[in-house]
């Protein structure tokens, strides 16, 4: 640790104010920060102690709740392309060949974001901020997993740029970075991102009699009778009961990398809770406000899918994934108590409202959150409102 | 009939240090200073005394060109020594050799009935000459009261939640009698209610429970229970255009010496605490004293920093200082000036965190009490909401909105949001858990300067 320390010490100078490297310190601070947290003290006037809580330490704490997914998800990818090609393959080839596409995914979108992030930080003589260390985890989580890598760059280059920089940068996006590159593909390049592309099939690959990669979410959109039906009838001949309601709670059937868990993420949450890092309160609202809105279908009925019954839509597709780690993202989201419940159930209800009533896109809690993201400001606009209305009768009374 | 209420927000800091509950008589300290920085708000203050003048406990040494009525006194006798000045000759302090034993200047001594029925302007002009007057605090803004104005009500906190704080038991042991006449003399000013808000967690002294002409309320809670500026916005909050006055146990008992004694006493007890001090205990000293005997032998190293007030919104003074006006306590930290490899992930048991983040696990075992130093833990960064600020205010007050709007310089937002109910120490909280490391005292602070000057 010394030598480091040292080593760190005898380049800083260049870097310094008047330093021949100038320019590059706040990438230099990157490093070194990373490596040691910094000896500042706090100022004369004020606190004199601090919390040992750091940005960074908050940010691992989210990766930290993504790992549970992702460790599904690796797995995940090997079972799903077994599966598919009628094959028997063992754990550990599985794992092998979910680890081959989750790690250049994983590559690649932390490769280019922290690129861009590094680029702007110097440009702008800011810090970089370490945000991006979450973003750079769920963007590979929220991809298919055979999408071209390019596809990955461009679109993660997309958000990077459009979504937060012009925004001004960290704290200042107005929608979620993860989501805006995920919603950059879908509308750029349809065919990789949607249809039958949820399972790894590989060049050329025979998949197995009966095979049919329709989702979930497809399947459902697609019924003419009833969904659970569909449901039980799908994967006969090659993967009997791989839409029950057990199985797609445990997550195992196609989809994004990361989301197809629902207990994974409910794992997640309960990292996200108990450590107070993310928001409870969107959490359990978003499952409510999209179970509401199940029952309230069930009601009306009127087709298939509005007739499913409503706690199947709290399994199928990437509602958990999204209420539990892209509708949390505090940047994003209301930033007032009540807000956060009205937001979350917002975005429960119109998950399934788009899944429901739209017939080019299965999947709705993108849309949602990147709906209510834009909502958000002006929720907590309201709920504000109403503190100082509370303030201005008291004055008055 | 007082009211009681329960805070569920906010946070205790358990620094290392508390003291005991022994006071020892500390000699009279070389020198005594008077800082006009320890208050807000002053427009220009104008020294009266020269370098060489000899003065007298209670002797002005100087006002503000604003209000020349308030008096800014010496709390000892003595020699003017140094008039200390800043950039632009800004004053600083003044600083006196102190007598070994003070001579009084002499004021009007008036009996307990008395109180009542002298004129409010004669009560008034002595507490103004004599120096008391500096303890009154007004509200909004947290500046010195105003004499020409009739507060709504009267605010005493009677109990101190801050790290480390001082018990009030000990520090007004005794006082109870010139508690009362301070009571009665400040029962004078308004036509509203003295509230004297007392914790429910421990016995309420005397002083506090058989006062009478005053409510007393109890509260239950966390720190900032014990912040003034908390306690008025659930008993009585402050709207616009109104005016409130709050005031230390300590200024009131000054007051009822004054009149009682005809004396101006600037005696007091502080507290030494924190995990830097040997013996963590009470001394009896005077107000503004130099901390260099109070330290003399009771440090654990020599790197550390000296704080007069608690941790969260005192004033470093190094180990030569004086105490500052308001303060009853001094706190020693060492210096975090160290760097930590992988500090900002390797899980820990030794760092306080109001946060269970990954690897800050001081939440499993809430009652440690923690050697805290004054290393930031990690740089500052963009404004992230984590929704932390808000847990540790119990208030009905958005802070994160609030310091945006300071920032963005909107005056009608400012007020809109509530500015009118704070000062720093109620806020205090939001900067020790802030992720990103912004002073977010020093941002109301500004906030507070623009509303009250526009």
């Amino acid at each position: 640790m010394k030598f480091l320390r040292n080593q760190l010490d005898k380049v800083k100078h260049n870097f310094e104010k008047g330093g021949k490297l100038e320019k590059y310190y706040y990438a230099y601070e990157a490093f070194e920060t990373f490596l040691f947290a910094p000896n500042t003290t706090t100022h004369g006037k004020g606190v004199h102690v601090r919390d040992a809580i750091d940005l960074k330490r908050l940010m691992m704490t989210v990766i930290l709740a993504m790992v549970p997914c992702l460790l599904f998800g690796t797995w995940n990818i090997g079972h799903q392309h077994f599966l598919a090609l009628g094959q028997t393959g063992t754990f550990g080839e599985k794992i092998l060949l979910g680890l081959g596409q989750v790690v250049p995914l994983i590559i690649v979108s932390y490769g280019v974001g922290l690129g861009i992030e590094f680029v702007f930080a110097i440009m702008r003589k800011h810090p970089v901020n370490e945000g991006y260390l979450v973003t750079g985890m769920l963007i590979p989580l929220v991809m298919p997993p055979d999408i071209p890598l390019w596809q990955v760059a461009v679109a993660t280059a997309f958000a990077v740029v459009i979504g937060k920089e012009a925004f001004g940068g960290t704290g200042m996006n107005v929608v979620n970075i993860a989501l805006t590159a995920r919603a950059f593909l879908y509308f750029a390049y349809p065919s990789q991102i949607s249809g039958e592309v949820w399972t790894l099939l590989g060049e050329g690959a025979k998949t197995v009699q009966g095979y049919s990669g329709a989702t979930p979410l497809a399947v459902a959109a697609a019924s003419t009778g009833n969904v659970m039906n569909d449901f039980a009838q799908f994967g006969s001949g090659w993967a009997e009961g791989i839409y029950s309601l057990n199985n797609l709670f445990l997550g195992i059937r196609p989809g994004s990398v990361g989301e197809t868990s629902t207990l994974m993420c409910l794992v997640g949450a309960a990292i996200l809770i108990i450590t107070g890092v993310g928001s409870g309160r969107i959490i359990v609202s978003v499952f409510a406000g999209a179970y509401a809105m199940g029952l309230l279908l069930n009601v009306i009925g009127g087709n298939p899918f509005m007739e499913m019954p409503a706690h199947y839509h709290l399994v199928i597709g990437g509602l958990a994934f999204g209420a539990v780690f892209m509708a949390t993202d505090p940047v994003t989201a209301t930033h007032t108590g009540t807000g956060k419940w009205i937001y979350g159930f917002l975005i429960g209800v119109f998950t399934v409202l788009i899944r429901v009533f739209n017939p080019a896109y299965p999947e709705g809690i993108m849309l949602a959150i990147l709906l209510m993201n834009v909502f958000a400001p002006l929720i907590d606009y309201f709920v504000l409102n109403a503190n100082k209305n509370r303030r201005l009768k008291r004055a008055t009374v | 009939m007082g009211k009681f209420v329960r805070l569920s927000k906010g946070f205790d800091i358990k620094l290392k240090g508390k003291p005991s509950a022994q006071v020892f008589d500390l000699e009279m300290p070389d020198t005594v200073s008077v800082k006009p920085t320890d208050f807000q708000g002053l427009y220009m203050p104008k020294v009266l005394v020269n370098q060489g003048d000899t003065v007298q406990a209670g002797t002005p040494l100087f006002h503000d060109k604003q209000f020349t009525d308030i008096s800014f006194t010496s709390p000892v006798s003595g020699e003017v020594v140094e008039v200390v000045r800043g950039e632009k000759r800004k004053l600083l302090e003044i600083r006196i050799l102190a007598d070994r034993k003070t001579e009084h200047k002499a004021f009007r001594k008036v009996s307990v009935s008395d109180l009542s029925t002298l004129p409010v302007s004669e009560l008034r002009s002595q507490m103004l000459e004599s120096g008391v007057w500096t303890q009154l605090i007004q509200r909004p803004f947290g500046i010195i009261a105003d004499p020409n104005v009739k507060p709504k009500a009267i605010h005493i906190s009677a109990f101190d939640s801050s790290p480390c704080a001082p018990d009030y038991s000990i520090l007004f042991k005794g006082q109870d009698h010139f508690f009362q006449a301070g009571v009665d003399v400040l029962k004078r000013f308004t036509e509203g209610t003295i509230h004297i808000n007392t914790i429910s967690t421990l016995e309420i002294s005397t002083l506090f429970s058989q006062v009478k002409g005053a409510q007393v309320n109890k509260f239950h809670g966390k720190h900032p229970a014990g912040c003034v500026g908390v306690q008025i916005h659930h008993l009585d909050a402050i709207n616009k255009g109104e005016i409130v006055w709050t005031i230390n146990p300590a200024g009131v008992i000054q007051i009822g010496k004054l009149f009682l004694n005809g004396v101006y006493d600037a005696t007091k007890i502080v507290a030494l605490t924190g995990p830097e001090v040997k013996n963590p205990q009470y001394y009896r000293t005077v107000q503004g004293a130099s901390v260099k005997k109070l330290l003399a032998g009771n440090l654990n190293s020599d790197h550390c920093r000296v704080i007069s007030g608690n941790v969260l919104t005192g004033t470093q003074i190094g180990k030569e200082g004086h105490l500052g006006y308001f303060d009853h306590q001094v706190t020693v930290l060492t210096e975090g000036d160290y760097y930590e490899f992988l500090g900002w992930i390797l899980p820990t048991v030794n760092k306080l965190s109001f946060s269970r983040a990954f690897g800050l696990l001081s939440f499993l075992n809430p009652s440690k009490e923690y050697k805290l130093d004054t290393n930031t833990h990690g740089e500052e960064r963009s404004f992230v909401q984590s929704g932390v600020f808000e847990k540790v205010t119990p208030m009905d007050i958005y802070p994160v909105h609030l310091l945006k709007a300071i920032m963005a310089n909107d005056v009608d937002e400012m007020e809109a949001l509530g500015i009118y109910e704070v000062i720093e120490e109620d806020l205090a909280l939001c900067e020790f858990v802030d992720v990103s490391k912004h002073n977010v005292q020093e941002i109301l602070r500004d906030g507070l300067e623009m509303m009250r000057t526009s």
